[in-house]
């Protein structure tokens, strides 16, 4: 028998439970007046939490079941033009099929907060986990901040909706976690007490809401001489919520003692030739192959993106300043194009001494990322890759094992 | 860090088998992590899921390919040779069968262990689902997670007779490999 050891202080205050489990036990001490959602893969277990949670009395929200996400979105957009804290959650199809309501409710400058559980679209028909689906709604005006682990991801919604209702934002939240990856993984995990998250989150103020006692208008026709100013208004917010993003991270670690939050994280960059840049759970199996190649004498880092939208365009341009190489990998494909998460990265160092960056179309339809995946992609970024490589590509499934 | 494969058939209770024992090492003061590989799982498929287990906090995601520990769940798996393959060395392979390890003859190189789980579960559950006696098993042969520890949490996990019969069949099955040892 191996001794076992005296349970450390950081496990303390911790359960394990799925992803799913923690994310709904989080929105639930968020107080949310008005939750709704139609069931998809993988983002189902989050809301049949809540919808038990509501069943058994232990959460006061108006769950409204619907017949689609465009409705479970309309119902979102709806309440919370009258003032309510709201919050959805879906994935894939489900996140395309909303996104005609997203660029609605954030043109209305209604905060709701969503899940998105991260899966790609079809076709092929794939349940499982890559980016594609967030990052087809990037340019709606939602702003998007991607999880690397479960205590992340739950953490992330209590910061969500301090963001999205601030008055000087005014946006729609969206959390992006892994599919399966996060959602359906049981880990060890510290659920907050609804007293810290309500001395964290007051009660929701809303700016402008729907009422009988002082009637207004919201979603009016916009004529050609003001459309631009909304958008640059909606486009100010992003970059309000730039600040702010950090400063709640910084606020709820006071609270809560974690840091789970920010616009990006490096890890190991100090003195980096090399440098990895990635977003969502896969950043932990990188920060592992990091150690392991430090270990070797690589001068190699990572950069985590967690703000998506707003882009931390100056945060990336710092952290990689310096660096000879970078590896930017992408759990989802522009087809026809070069990477999603690459333009931005080469955006952001353009105009200064500019490293080389390497696109890498990874994990695509839930293929596992392995440290291997890793390693090669560090090799072929040494080796000088061309403009976008495929990881894992198994060419003599499609009959061309000469390449 | 120890990686665990959980290797049976859909409906075998193997993704509840992770929960159960990443929560029991969890307990037992461990950091843990257990995910499942889902597919197109119906009843019968082969179905795999994983634990890690380790004294500090888990970062790596991706799928276990290369196992410490292999547990089998379902005998007509075994023949599977990849995933009989995969697990590491110095691993160790546990098994659902009413035969000896040598009688299998299966390989060398990983220690195999074999447990009669569907007759201890058929005697203690009265029905052959056996993810839980198989890990009264694992603490016997790993001694990485305390019985103690996957008993509670089966009871957990499984509320009333159910669980309490669990229990009774993980501990039998420990009780077995203990003497196996003897």
């Amino acid at each position: 028998m191996v001794v076992l050891s005296q349970k450390s202080a950081s496990l303390l205050h911790m359960e394990v439970l799925e992803g799913s489990r923690a994310v709904a036990e989080v929105v639930k001490r968020c107080r949310p007046h008005v939750i709704s959602a139609y069931p998809i893969t993988p983002q189902t277990h989050i809301v049949e939490n809540l919808a038990q949670m509501v069943a058994d009395g232990e959460l006061a929200s108006e769950f409204v079941n619907v017949e689609s996400e465009h409705s479970a979105a309309s119902v979102c957009l709806g309440a919370a033009a009258t003032g309510a804290r709201t919050y959805t959650a879906t994935s894939s199809q489900g996140l395309a099929l909303m996104s005609e309501v997203l660029y609605n409710i954030a043109g209305l400058r209604l905060p709701v907060v969503l899940t998105c559980a991260n899966r790609t679209l079809s076709a092929p028909l794939s349940i499982w986990n890559d980016h594609q689906d967030s990052l087809m709604v990037r340019d709606a005006g939602v702003i998007q901040l991607f999880a690397e682990d479960c205590q992340e991801a739950a953490d992330m919604h209590i910061q969500a909706y301090k963001l999205a209702e601030d008055h000087r934002v005014l946006l729609p939240v969206m959390v992006a976690m892994d599919g399966f990856i996060l959602t359906h993984t049981f880990e060890p995990v510290t659920i907050p007490t609804q007293e810290e998250v309500d001395a964290f989150l007051p009660p929701y103020q809303p700016l402008h809401y729907l009422t009988p006692k002082a009637p207004l208008s919201m979603g009016t026709w916009c004529e050609p001489d003001k459309f631009l100013e909304v958008k640059y208004m909606m486009h100010q917010a992003m970059e309000v919520a730039l600040t702010l993003i950090p400063q709640i991270a910084e606020d709820f670690r006071r609270h809560f003692g974690r840091y789970s939050g920010g616009l990006i994280e490096e890890y190991r960059m100090d003195d980096a030739q090399t440098a990895f840049v990635a977003m969502g759970s896969l950043v932990t199996t990188i920060k592992d192959t990091v150690d392991e190649l430090r270990e070797e004498g690589h001068r190699v880092g990572l950069v985590k993106i967690r703000a998506y939208r707003p882009f931390p365009t100056q945060a990336v341009a710092r952290a990689l300043e310096g660096v000879e190489r970078v590896a930017v990998i992408e759990k989802a494909i522009s087809i026809g194009g070069v990477g999603i998460l690459a333009a931005d990265i080469k955006s952001a160092l353009y105009g200064r001494e500019r490293p080389m960056v390497g696109t890498f179309i990874a994990g695509l339809g839930g293929r596992d990322v392995t440290k291997d995946s890793l390693r090669w992609i560090m090799e072929r970024l040494e080796e000088g890759a061309t403009l976008q490589e495929f990881v894992d590509l198994n060419l003599s499934l499609i009959g061309d094992d000469e390449g | 860090m120890k990686e665990i494969l959980i290797y049976g058939r859909g409906g075998q209770g193997n993704v509840a088998a992770a929960e159960i024992l990443a929560t029991a090492a969890f307990e037992d003061g461990q950091f843990v992590q257990a995910f499942p590989a889902f597919g197109a799982e119906r009843m019968g498929a082969p179905v795999r899921a994983f634990v890690r287990i380790h004294d500090q906090k888990i970062r790596t995601r991706s799928q276990v390919t290369n196992p410490d520990i292999l547990i089998i769940q379902d005998e007509t798996l075994l023949g599977n040779a990849k995933v009989m393959g995969s697990v590491k060395k110095e691993g160790v392979i546990i098994a659902n069968s009413a035969k000896k390890a040598a009688e299998l003859g299966l390989r060398d190189s990983a220690t195999l262990w074999t447990v009669p789980a569907r007759q201890i579960a058929l005697e203690a559950i009265g029905t052959p689902i056996v993810n839980v006696v198989m890990l009264g098993a694992f603490c016997a042969v790993t001694g990485l997670v305390s019985l103690e520890a996957v008993k509670r949490c089966a009871m957990a996990r499984f509320a009333g007779a159910v669980g309490e019969k669990n229990a009774q069949a993980a501990q039998q099955a420990y009780d077995w490999i203990k003497k196996e040892r003897e």
